[in-house]
Parts: C-alpha cells; sequence; structure tokens
C-alpha cells in the first residue's frame, strides 16, 4: 500500500482503476469530472493502453456504452453530475432489469448547496427507483475502498451499483492509502443468455421479479454490512449517512453517550434502524441532501411514535448543504467563540473571463435587439450563462442541457418575435441537435446562436465533439437553410458588421443559425489550431 | 505544530490551489493527515475563490473548517481575506497581500479595508505584488504569501522546496527559483511588519516601512525570525 492525496473524485477513479475497469465513460460536470479525468490520465500501464476512456456526447450515452461493457464480461465505470443522471435516466431504469454481468458501477456526484448547479436533487431516490445498492462514502479513503468493493459486489449479485458522492467529499482532497499496483482488467465472460438482456416483456417481467427478489438479498446484506455500523449507548441516538457523519463526529466529545448508526450502505439497514429507534427516546437525523432517511422514518413509524429530528422538523435547514456548525447547533452544543465576520465587504461573483469569446457575442446579440424590448433569448448550461449578470444583462433563461432550444421553438409557437436562444458548442452536440431537427421541420421563426468556443469551457476545457467544420457539416446535415446559417466571429473589430448581420437574420421570419466562433482563452494554445 | 486549520482566499486564478498544493504535500512528508476542500466549476471564473486546508497528526472530521476554529486566514487579496475572518479564533492570525483586485464596480475604499485588517488583534499585511516582482515573477504573489504565513503554519521553510520543485516539474527552471525566493521574501517580510508593529508603529507605516527594505535585508529579517523562534 502507499500514501496518495486524492481528491473524493479521485479516489472513486483510482479504486475503479484498481478494481480491474476496462473502460470509464462520462460528459463533463461539476462535481463529478474529475473521477473520468483521473482515469483518462493513468488509463496507461507500462505503456500499454488497458482502459477505454473519451469523453461520450451526454450521459445517456455514457450509460449505454459502460452497459455494454458490462454485457461483454468486463468492468465499467459511468459517472456523471446528478442532474446527468436526469439524462441517463432511460438506461439507468431498465439496467436494474437487465443487471450487470461485468461489474457496473454508476458513480454520481450531488451537489447539496448548488455551488455550481441548477438544483440540488439527491440521487438515492433514483436508486430507490431503480432498486439498485448504494455506497456513500464518507471519506476520500471510503470513496476509494467502497469502489473497489462496489465492482466486485455488482459481478456477484448481477446488478448496478451506485456510489453517491456529494461536492464537498468530491472536492476535497485528502491522504489516501491505495493498492501498489492496479487489478489487470477482468473479464467474467459474455452475458450467456440474451434474453435476460433483451427487455421485451415476455422477459422484462421475469427480470422484473428477479430484480426484486435481489432486493430482498440486498436489505440482508445491508443490515449485517460493516458500512452500516449501529453502536447503542446512551438514550439520544444519531442516524447519520455519507459525509454528514464528519459533522457529527467533529462535534462529539468522549463524554458524550449518543447511540449512533451510520448508514454507508443502502437499501437501509431497517433491523438497525429499529433497534436504534427502539433504544432511543430522540433521534437526531443527520444526512446530506434530501431528508431522505428522516422521511421514510416519518413513513415507517408515524412522526409521532418517537421524536425524529432531522431537516423535517426544523433542527437542520430543509435545504441546503450542512456543516459541522449547523450540526453542532442541532446537537445542543454552544458555537465556538470567533472573531465575528467582517461587515460591508462587496460580493465578487463569478465572470468571463478577460478576452472571453462570450462577451463579444452577448454586445452583438444585445445591441442588434436593441430595438426589440420583447425580444427574449433562451439561455442554456455553460460559462455563457454569466450573461446573466451585468454588464451583459443579456439572457432570460437557463434551466437544463439543451433547454435553450426546445424553450425558444415554444416561445416562438406561443407568438413571441424575436425569439432567440444562445446554447454552447458542447451543450448543442449533448442535448440541442433534437429540439433543433423539430424547428428545421416547421422552420419555425426563431435564432439559434451556437456559441462555438470549441470546448466545455466552464467545466476545464474538455474537448468537445461538435465544433468548427464538424458543428457546420452537422448543422447543414440536419437541415438548417444554407441561405439562414452564418458565422460570424465575435471581436470587438467585426461589432458592426456582426451586429447588421445578426439583425438581417432575426428580422427573417423564420429559422436562422448563427453560429459565433471564437475559441475558448482558456484553451492551451498547441490544442487551438484546429479550431478556426 | 499539532493541528492547523488554515483558509487560503483570493480570486480565481490568483494560485490558491498552487498554494495549498505546497502545504499538503509538505504536510504529507512529515507524515499528517489531511483534508483539503477546493472549489471547482462555475465559482472558479474570476470570482471569490476559497480553499479550506486541515492538518493534524490525527485523523481529521469535517472537510472544512468550522467557525472559530481556523487558526489562520490567509488572503493572497485583502478583501477575499477579510471575508473568511469569522472562520478565525480569537487567537487566529489573518495574513494578507495587501494589493487589491479591482474587478468589481463596488471595490471598496483600500484603505479603509487596510485599515480593517490592522485593527484585527493578531494579523500580517504584506505588499505580495511588489515583493513578487522583486523575486523575478509578477504570477508569484501567491508564494510570497506562503512564505508570510511562515511562522504561523508551522513548517520550516527549507520544508517547502520538495513541494515547490514538484509543483513546477513541467516549468522552465527559473520559474521554481522565483518561487524560492518569493516564499523567503515573504517571510522576511512578515517577520519585519510584525516587528515593527511592535515598535508602535501603524499598520500603514509599517507597511510603507517594509516596502523600503532591500532584498538582502528582507531575507535577513526572516532568517533572523527563525532564529529567534528556535531560539525560544
Amino acid at each position: 500500500m502507499r500514501t496518495e492525496l486524492l481528491l473524493g473524485d479521485e479516489a472513486v477513479a483510482r479504486g475503479a482503476i484498481d478494481a480491474g475497469i476496462s473502460g470509464a465513460f462520462s460528459y463533463p460536470g461539476t462535481p463529478a469530472t474529475e473521477i473520468f479525468e483521473y482515469i483518462e490520465r493513468h488509463r496507461e500501464a507500462d505503456g500499454v493502453r488497458r482502459i477505454a476512456a473519451t469523453w461520450s456526447t451526454n450521459e445517456k450515452v455514457a450509460y449505454e456504452e459502460a452497459l455494454g461493457m458490462s454485457y461483454m464480461g468486463r468492468r465499467s465505470i459511468v459517472s456523471m453530475k446528478h442532474v446527468g443522471l436526469n439524462v441517463a435516466a432511460d438506461p439507468f431504469m431498465s439496467s436494474g432489469l437487465t443487471g450487470a454481468r461485468g461489474g457496473l458501477v454508476l458513480a454520481v456526484a450531488d451537489d447539496p448547496g448548488m455551488h455550481s448547479s441548477q438544483n440540488e436533487q439527491d440521487s438515492r431516490h433514483y436508486a430507490a427507483l431503480g432498486n439498485i445498492p448504494v455506497y456513500e462514502p464518507g471519506t476520500q479513503q471510503e470513496a476509494y475502498d467502497m469502489t473497489v468493493e462496489a465492482f466486485a459486489e455488482s459481478e456477484r449479485l448481477g446488478v448496478p451499483v451506485m456510489m453517491r458522492l456529494v461536492t464537498r467529499l468530491a472536492h476535497s482532497r485528502a491522504d489516501v492509502r491505495v493498492r501498489d499496483e492496479p487489478h489487470a482488467p477482468t473479464d467474467v465472460g459474455m452475458v450467456r443468455d440474451w434474453r435476460d438482456w433483451t427487455l421485451l416483456p415476455v422477459n422484462a417481467r421475469r427480470r422484473y421479479a428477479d430484480l426484486l427478489e435481489k432486493v430482498r438479498t440486498l436489505s440482508a446484506i445491508s443490515d449485517s454490512s460493516p458500512h452500516n455500523p449501529l453502536c447503542i449507548a446512551g438514550p439520544k441516538g444519531i442516524l447519520c449517512s455519507g459525509v454528514a457523519m464528519n459533522y457529527v463526529l467533529e462535534n462529539l466529545d468522549e463524554q458524550d453517550e449518543y447511540s449512533l448508526l451510520r448508514v454507508g450502505f443502502y437499501p437501509l439497514p431497517v433491523e438497525r434502524v429499529r433497534r436504534l429507534i427502539e433504544h432511543c427516546d430522540e433521534v437526531l437525523v443527520v444526512e446530506e441532501g434530501d431528508a431522505l432517511i428522516e422521511s421514510r422514518l416519518h413513513g415507517l413509524l408515524g412522526a409521532n411514535y418517537i421524536r425524529i429530528r432531522g431537516r423535517l422538523s426544523g433542527d437542520l435547514p430543509r435545504a441546503g448543504e450542512l456543516n459541522a456548525d449547523l450540526v453542532r447547533r442541532a446537537l445542543g452544543k454552544p458555537a465556538h467563540e470567533s472573531l465575528g465576520t467582517a461587515q460591508g465587504l462587496p460580493a465578487r461573483p463569478p465572470q468571463l473571463c478577460a478576452g472571453c469569446p462570450h462577451s463579444d457575442s452577448y454586445h452583438h446579440i444585445t445591441e442588434a435587439l436593441e430595438a426589440y424590448p420583447e425580444a427574449r433569448v433562451f439561455s442554456d448550461i455553460g460559462c455563457y450563462t454569466l450573461g446573466a449578470f451585468p454588464p451583459y444583462n443579456a439572457i432570460h433563461s437557463c434551466v437544463e442541457m439543451g433547454a435553450s432550444i426546445g424553450m425558444a421553438r415554444g416561445a416562438a409557437l406561443a407568438g413571441l418575435h424575436p425569439s432567440c436562444c444562445t446554447i454552447g458548442d458542447s451543450t448543442f452536440v449533448h442535448s440541442g441537435i433534437a429540439p433543433l431537427i423539430d424547428a428545421v421541420h416547421d422552420d419555425t421563426n426563431m435564432t439559434v446562436f451556437i456559441l462555438d468556443n470549441a470546448t466545455t469551457g466552464m467545466t476545464g476545457q474538455q474537448e468537445s465533439a461538435g465544433t468548427g467544420a464538424s458543428l457546420m457539416r452537422l448543422l447543414e446535415g440536419i437541415g438548417v437553410p444554407a441561405e439562414h446559417l452564418l458565422v460570424v466571429e465575435p471581436l470587438a473589430k467585426n461589432h458592426a458588421e456582426n451586429v447588421a448581420r445578426i439583425r438581417r437574420e432575426i428580422d427573417h421570419r423564420g429559422l436562422s443559425v448563427v453560429v459565433s466562433r471564437r475559441a475558448c482563452v482558456r484553451i492551451p494554445p498547441e490544442r487551438r489550431r484546429s479550431t478556426t | 505544530m499539532s493541528e492547523r486549520n488554515i483558509i487560503l482566499a483570493g480570486v480565481g486564478g490568483q494560485g490558491i490551489l498552487s498554494i495549498a498544493y505546497v502545504i499538503c504535500h509538505t504536510a504529507l512528508r512529515r507524515g499528517m493527515h489531511l483534508k483539503q476542500s477546493e472549489v471547482h466549476g462555475m465559482a472558479q471564473r474570476g470570482g471569490a475563490v476559497v480553499c479550506h486546508v486541515r492538518l493534524s497528526y490525527e485523523p481529521i472530521h469535517a472537510d472544512i473548517v468550522p467557525t472559530g476554529m481556523a487558526d489562520i486566514v490567509l488572503g493572497v487579496e485583502p478583501v477575499e481575506a477579510l471575508r473568511y475572518q469569522g472562520f478565525l479564533s480569537p487567537r487566529g492570525w489573518l495574513v494578507t497581500s495587501a494589493a487589491p483586485l479591482r474587478n468589481i464596480s463596488d471595490y471598496p475604499d483600500l484603505d479603509a479595508v487596510l485599515e480593517q485588517v490592522a485593527a484585527l488583534p493578531h494579523h500580517v499585511l504584506v505588499d505580495a505584488k511588489q515583493l513578487a516582482r522583486l523575486a523575478g515573477s509578477a504570477r508569484a504573489e501567491n508564494m510570497v504569501m506562503l512564505g508570510a504565513a511562515g511562522a504561523q503554519l508551522g513548517f520550516e521553510p527549507e520544508e517547502y522546496e520538495p513541494a515547490i520543485r514538484g509543483l513546477f516539474a513541467g516549468k522552465r527552471a527559473e520559474v521554481a527559483e522565483a518561487s524560492l525566493r518569493a516564499v523567503a521574501l515573504g517571510r522576511g517580510a512578515a517577520a519585519a511588519y510584525i516587528q515593527h508593529r511592535d515598535e508602535g508603529l501603524q499598520g500603514g507605516q509599517a507597511l510603507a516601512r517594509v516596502g523600503e527594505m532591500s532584498e538582502a535585508a528582507l531575507i535577513d529579517c526572516g532568517e533572523g525570525a527563525e532564529a529567534t523562534r528556535h531560539g525560544g
């Protein structure tokens, strides 16, 4: 064993490599990006490429690729941020029924507190919906150890397994003890009976029954799992999970006599939960994300059965990220003395980089729309969402990946003119193509701006699948009319010309696509050549 | 040194994570446990950036420092350092660069900001911008501040060298050399500032006096501080 300094994300990645994966699949998304990136950097051993790892077009595709690798009897990891699982929900929900052949681990990173996301959905709900087990590590060491174990369990039980991370673990580094040598890629052989993986109703009914049987097995495993330790002591109880455990331990002293159940593996260990509840007068539930465990306790036993405190009772905030201070207050302990907060400081929100092409694009678009106060610019997920802030004040919506085009079309069909949208090249390929095909189909009166900066900028300049010439071929291929498909270079010196060209397209009563093309200033120079 | 809770503050692009890298790898060589919580994604883009570092020979629980438990807030920008003042214990140090980064329209009056810092019981002000240039790299403001925090972090200055060389392994040799010089100058400037304050100078006066010192005098002052500390 040796010690490495690893992010929670990297500990999962290292665990996957050391468990002998043959492939890693992902689409970039904070806070999950570094899982894939670590594997991409470490996929060679002794100069031989042993692990397939390329960014996928979106999370659904990534999940399906991982599932195909599992079919072949090879271990694979698919990683994404929480909202990415919405995109991958279709294959995810059916993968419980197909089951896993080679170990299949879904690493999903939730973002409580919405540091870099549009919502704070809790992926444990998805796992329950899909009837698959979850490991919820509380430390970087557990992220590593549990990932190694998750592959073995996935293969042994024939189910996909979720590793659930949260931002605070994903993006925090710690010393982690890891194996000296990774396991060579494993191979248990291809799926033997293809009917198990062909979810025609006749097969799916049988496979669903199999899955429900596996859930019974998983529940039994949970009640004896070392990841769900129960310590019966005093009449006050704490039930915590994942990183929330750290905030509890941070505040416990030697003289404290709490009874403690810690959950690191789901489905919930029902017998252990029952023992804790029956022993205690009151139980504080501390979990990061939604009040999933707490609400189940209410559901099982009734809120009046026992005093259960947590996010639902108001002892902890209903939403947002937890921390040691909040848990300390819920435990009824006095706050630590501090120097006190400095007053009157200005906020410093994130902003576009100096020289960013999006900045020029927004100056062009905003001026071209000046004559139309009723115009709306639907936008999307990426650095260009910062166009919502001053000095731009240029966009009027941001919902989820690819929403800009569909929403602009819906608004146009409701009578809006001009109906515009801005979407980046990577987001467009991720999930903007389908709504644009709809707009081409009836020549919707709208103007689509594809901000082609040749990369997935926000998450760290990953390669984009549809940029430059390949983006143009794609647009032509889906039938965008050539006379209303134009490219502008967003630069201050082109401002007057670009504004005039954009204005012509806005005035055109039909579909126009304007590709505003200039490479992200953060792309390293050696990668920038091929983009213009 | 048994346990240290450190908060690193600055603006995206100022190299906060590089400071964390050096501290953490240095702690790792000592066989310490550590946790280092970072900011990625949207928040990194030119906005306020914070990084929590916790070091201990015992296992560490929470990834972020609880309120009132920070030993030091280390800022590469004064407004950003003040933003995390509330994490400091009453005995904690606020060590910050005096050089402002004005990428927002409502940046407050700098003198008022520096006075706010100088009003704290345990603080150090250092002109990291000037010292980085003196060290030979305008980008080394973060390394100046790493040096300035030296005594409060509990590491010997030479302990940083392997980590700094590791950090710049892919760069020209001069980059690591300039960084090492920046650390030494930062350490000297901090020691000189504390000395001038002990002699009764106001924050602004002490800062100006340090600004007049030569490179050699600053480095002497840093080494002198070291000798005193070892002697005590």
